[in-house]
């Protein structure tokens, strides 16, 4: 079996992801070899052979020119696999490599068990294993789902290749997000509101908790797409990635996206009514409980200490 | 103009699931159906689009069983002309490829201008289908869009990145734009527009008149998947469960010492 690897890079930095992609190989026992569109001068660390798109001539990620490139590399190795992360890079690239080479797409796989693919549905809840029925496969790995053991290290060979043909989609540049305002990194304690906070009248309940235990209050994403709490406290793949001494989530589900950023924290405790819920998974402790109860009873009882 | 916004109907995420007889999805009874989170983002900017440029002709297209129609008639009321039913017992079935495969057969040589989907659905959350779908009608397409403008033929849209940037490009009509959760504020049908939505043109199309494609991946199986988690599950009285976390928390962390 040989697989392709997309890493990815921004601005000529590379991305956390390309070593997932590394042990992502090394899980499927195969032999592999790299694409990339970045920077000569910050290389992965890789033993194997990497194929090297300019990143200053290229641009920033165009789909068009993107995709050709990876399916110039293809018509040249013939892989029987291309891994992808499934980030805003892999998961708009991956289905027009998919489309052009005929083959399966299998999304966000977590782990390969016996040669089948194992994918999540329903926000964690499921699972399914899932089997490609075409001769070549492109798949997209969840973000954390495959770790190396130990330090990357080698240095690629590197083949330069250079990209044709137009694009559609022209890149005209980024915008940062708004900074200023509270930062949840330097917190010692976070309280977290989720969708379960039910209304933003609610939020208050949280600052509370949060004000008690002397630390900030911060927020998962529908919270923050409701505009109940500002972007500057979500916590999350698209917010920040906080790891304080102690997170309380309440009323979180625990969509990957929001444990990606939180799960690192030293103690973490989750309040929700579903036992089942996959913030329970990275929970210390989970308390089963309606928030807007046990949250203004359990600020009272720190209060009077 | 026309525009096509593309819809799903799943369970709510909350649901209790459970696994079907076959082994291979979810059980359909018992759940509390709505429109996909992510759709609804998708409809709202197609009514935009919409109201900006007037003369425009809107429809929602979604797959399914009967049951679907009730999530295209909330599309019907937040504004769109016309319900496309793709009329199949067995969408959950489908792999996105497949599903793409349907919508891009039903959109071609209808010189739709814009076609709108969510990024991804709440329950497969494939996130390919819609970029599956211009490829297919051989269309440019944005992904994780959000926000969109449109001016004269000309689309700026802005993809949300990680760690919260994004990039803005630009983009000729036709187009696919696949839609992020934020992108815009979904409104709530007014009950006129409820009653309205009652008249509205449902078209029925039997999903074998679209389905040219084989499946290219299959399902062996689905499960709960192991609770990871050794951690300590609280239940019971409020204020005794209040008094044993402060114990835990004074024991375990030192923000209460």
């Amino acid at each position: 079996m040989k697989l392709l690897l997309i890493a990815e890079s921004r601005e000529g930095k590379l991305l956390g992801g390309t070593y997932e992609l590394v042990a992502f190989a090394a899980k499927m026992n195969a032999e592999s070899v790299m694409f990339l569109v970045g920077d000569e001068g910050v290389l992965p660390k890789y033993d194997g052979k990497l194929y090297l798109a300019d990143g200053k001539t290229v641009g920033e990620y165009n789909p068009d020119v993107h995709k050709q490139l990876v399916l110039d590399v293809i018509a040249q190795e013939n892989p029987d696999m291309v891994a992808l992360s499934h980030s805003s890079y892999g998961w708009d690239l991956a289905p027009r490599i998919a489309y052009a080479l005929k083959a399966a797409q299998v999304s966000e796989v977590v782990d390969v068990v016996g040669g089948e693919l194992v994918v999540p549905v329903c926000n964690s809840k499921l699972r399914c294993n899932v089997k490609a029925k075409t001769a070549k496969t492109v798949v997209t790995l969840q973000a954390g789902a495959f770790g190396l053991s130990d330090e990357p290290s080698g240095t690629p060979v590197v083949e330069k290749i250079v990209a044709r043909g137009g694009n559609q989609v022209q890149f005209t540049g980024y915008e940062q997000a708004a900074s200023g305002g509270v930062d949840l990194g330097k917190a010692q304690v976070i309280v977290s509101a989720g969708r379960g906070i039910g209304k933003p009248e609610n939020v208050a309940m949280i600052a509370a908790l949060a004000k008690a235990l002397g630390g900030e209050y911060g927020a998962s994403r529908p919270v923050v797409d409701s505009e109940w709490v500002e972007h500057n406290r979500q916590v999350g793949t698209t917010g920040q990635t906080v790891t304080p001494k102690l997170y309380i989530a309440c009323g979180i589900s625990g969509a990957i996206q929001h444990l990606a950023g939180m799960k690192k924290s030293e103690f973490i405790v989750a309040i929700n009514t579903d036992k089942d819920a996959p913030i329970g998974d990275v929970a210390d402790v989970l308390v089963v409980a309606d928030l807007k109860h046990f949250v203004p009873l359990l600020t009272e009882k720190i209060k009077s200490l | 103009m026309k525009i096509l916004v593309c819809i799903k109907q799943v369970p709510d995420m909350e649901s209790k699931f459970k696994i079907d007889v076959a082994g291979t999805w979810y059980a359909k009874t018992d759940l509390a159906w709505r429109m996909n989170e992510y759709d609804e983002y998708a409809v709202e900017q197609a009514v935009q689009l919409k109201e900006q440029v007037k003369d425009a002709d809107l429809t929602v297209l979604c797959i399914g069983s009967d049951q679907v129609k009730e999530t295209m008639k909330k599309a019907l009321a937040m504004g769109c002309d016309r319900g496309a039913h793709i009329t199949d017992d067995n969408a959950a079935g489908k792999e996105p490829f497949e599903i793409a495969g349907i919508i891009a057969e039903y959109a071609k040589g209808k010189s739709f201008d814009l076609i709108f989907t969510g990024m991804q659905s709440q329950d497969r959350g494939s996130a390919q289908v819609g970029v599956l779908v211009a490829e297919m009608l051989g269309l440019p397409s944005v992904s994780t869009v959000v926000h969109f403008a449109y001016d004269g033929g000309s689309v700026v849209a802005k993809r949300e990145l990680e760690g919260g940037i994004k990039a803005c490009v630009k983009v000729q009509a036709p187009v696919v734009i696949t839609c992020q959760l934020g992108m815009n504020t979904p409104r709530y049908p007014t009950l006129p527009n409820i009653m309205k939505a009652k008249k509205k043109e449902l078209l029925s199309i039997p999903v074998q008149d679209l389905l040219k494609i084989d499946a290219r991946q299959g399902t062996v199986k689905m499960y709960f998947p192991e609770k990871k988690g050794g951690g300590l599950v609280l239940e019971g009285d409020m204020a005794e469960m209040a008094d044993k976390l402060i114990k835990i928390l004074k024991d375990k962390t030192a923000v209460l010492a």
